[in-house]
């Protein structure tokens, strides 16, 4: 299944987030959003998994989801969104319950997701009990569940350490590895992107608009840390965003 | 260690720990030490009443409001008068607990709700329950229906008040995440919506019954033959202070029986905060 996006505007009271943005998302690949704080990056993740509606412009959907995917547009948030008062499996099931997945069929999705994300032994721990690092692998498991056609993920690593950062972005490396998935990656840190994005699709500040689309042929699971052709991408992005962040920053928050 | 010094430091000063400066602002659980402040205050009474510079007007002594206490339970009689209130409370803070319950989730959930009850709950708010007694006993009768209406009423507006607010402070991105994964809107309340609100409607809980156990008595105060109101009521009106503080320590009993069950209920639901 792939997503277009088709000039999308987007204004919060009167005020323009977002102008015209196009752009295509193919199946099997991951687009990275990046560009300066408060350009709309967020926002433009919520409207295309529909939990906002653009003023102009609208998202398609071309083809049909796969066999078996409970909900084609799925997200991994920022701050995970456990619920704190289910165990790892409890909030995992939450997301088949209204699916009529229950019982053994339920187990069996949330013993292959826990397995796949590392947390089999934490099926029973509540969200309190868990490091930032596990509370996001148990919100990717979760994500995995409902066997999206495309993954949003919205900052996923911001709240991390570095180090959790470093490890959860070879897990997902491996993820995609071992069964191609698409997605929407959206992240400030422009490591993240030339690690993990097929292509790159740099926003400029408010209202964000796409300055370019940068595209990386380095297969995924090849590229490491200190590869000079990633280094030259991610010093052409910064040079791209730059001087936008410096005005980003001095911008007054009256929004 | 080189010899060079910051300007204006002596050279050689003697070392001392740090200050602490820490510490403090978190108060522990310490066992006893309420029963403790209890005993003693009565002790010292005890002794005022007995030494004489605690008229026997002003407060009773003690050990007499004991033994008219154990009187009252080795008669029978203090489960006359225990019985009929106890089934009050309930039946009456159970009506106004449910109903102001789903009345808050009501007005948590939606905007009509919101805009239409809010008003009319804050001018209910603040009317003295005990003023509309004698209105309810028009409405209901003289019987049990007007006490149980009073309790209700009394117990109702704190519970919507804070079940609604606990509503509004339920992690939004939660309710984000329910809807991004598709969940119907019956899941979203009944999974993400009621239980984070769990927490803030145990707590106006306890507000809300304590106001039902004052709201007994005042209850207690027309028609009503048994009852510790009624026994509080009739003591006051004879000024046997024995009585009446027998009857209000039976009160505060209740009280602290209420609010340690909400905490066994806290303990038992909230597991999961830790």
């Amino acid at each position: 299944m792939n997503l277009t996006l088709d000039q999308i505007t987007h204004r919060y009271s009167g005020m323009p987030v977002l102008h015209e943005i196009s752009l295509e998302i193919p199946a099997g690949e991951i687009l990275c959003i990046v560009g300066p704080s408060g350009c709309g990056k967020s926002t433009l993740l919520r409207l295309i998994g529909g939990l906002e509606k653009p003023d102009e412009g609208q998202v398609l959907q071309l083809g049909t989801p796969p066999e078996g995917c409970l909900n084609p547009l799925t997200y991994v948030f920022q701050d995970f969104a456990l619920l704190p008062w289910r165990t790892v499996g409890g909030n995992i099931s939450l997301v088949l319950e209204d699916h009529g997945i229950k019982g053994r069929a339920a187990d069996a999705i949330i013993d292959d997701v826990l397995a796949r994300t590392k947390l089999s032994d934490f099926r029973k721990a509540l969200p309190r009990q868990l490091s930032g690092g596990m509370k996001q692998r148990v919100a990717i498991a979760r994500a995995l569940a409902v066997n999206p056609a495309v993954m949003l993920l919205d900052e996923p690593l911001s709240a991390l350490d570095a180090q959790t950062r470093e490890l959860l972005m070879d897990d997902l490396l491996a993820l995609w590895t071992r069964a191609p998935f698409t997605a929407v990656y959206v992240t400030h840190n422009l490591n993240e992107a030339v690690r993990l994005g097929h292509r790159i699709a740099v926003l400029s500040r408010r209202p964000g608009r796409v300055r370019e689309v940068v595209e990386i042929d380095i297969p995924l699971a090849e590229r490491h840390s200190g590869l000079a052709r990633l280094d030259e991408v991610q010093a052409h992005l910064w040079g791209l965003m730059r001087d936008e962040a410096m005005a980003a920053d001095q911008e007054l928050l009256d929004v | 260690m080189s010899d060079a010094t910051l300007p204006g430091e002596p050279r050689a000063t003697a070392a001392r720990p740090v200050p602490f400066r820490g510490g403090g602002f978190r108060p522990e659980a310490k066992r006893g030490v309420g029963l403790m402040v209890f005993v003693v205050l009565l002790l010292v009474i005890e002794w005022g009443t007995r030494a004489g510079w605690i008229g026997n007007l002003t407060l009773p002594r003690p050990s007499d409001v004991g033994a008219t206490l154990w009187d009252l339970a080795a008669s029978g009689r203090l489960w006359e008068h225990l019985g009929p209130s106890l089934s009050r409370l309930a039946v009456g803070s159970l009506l106004g607990v449910t109903t102001g319950i789903a009345v808050g989730v009501a007005i948590g959930l939606f905007s009509y709700a919101r805009a239409g009850l809010v008003p009319l709950v804050a001018a209910i708010f603040p009317i003295p329950k005990i003023a509309l007694l004698p209105l309810f006993v028009i409405w209901f009768g003289i019987d049990e229906p007007s006490k149980y209406a009073l309790i209700a009423l009394g117990t109702f507006t704190p519970t919507v008040t804070s079940t609604y607010g606990a509503v509004d402070n339920v992690d939004r991105t939660l309710i984000r995440m329910g809807q991004s994964f598709g969940l119907s809107w019956w899941s979203i309340v009944s999974k993400i919506v009621l239980p984070g609100a769990l927490p803030g409607i145990l707590s106006g809980l306890r507000v809300s019954l304590a106001i039902g156990i004052i709201l007994l008595v005042a209850a207690e105060m027309l028609g009503a033959e048994y009852g510790i109101g009624a026994y509080v009521l009739q003591a006051g009106a004879l000024y046997d202070l024995e009585r009446l503080f027998a009857g209000v320590v039976i009160l505060s009993v209740i009280g602290v029986l209420v609010s340690w069950l909400i905490g066994l209920a806290e303990k038992r639901l909230l597991r999961w905060r830790g």
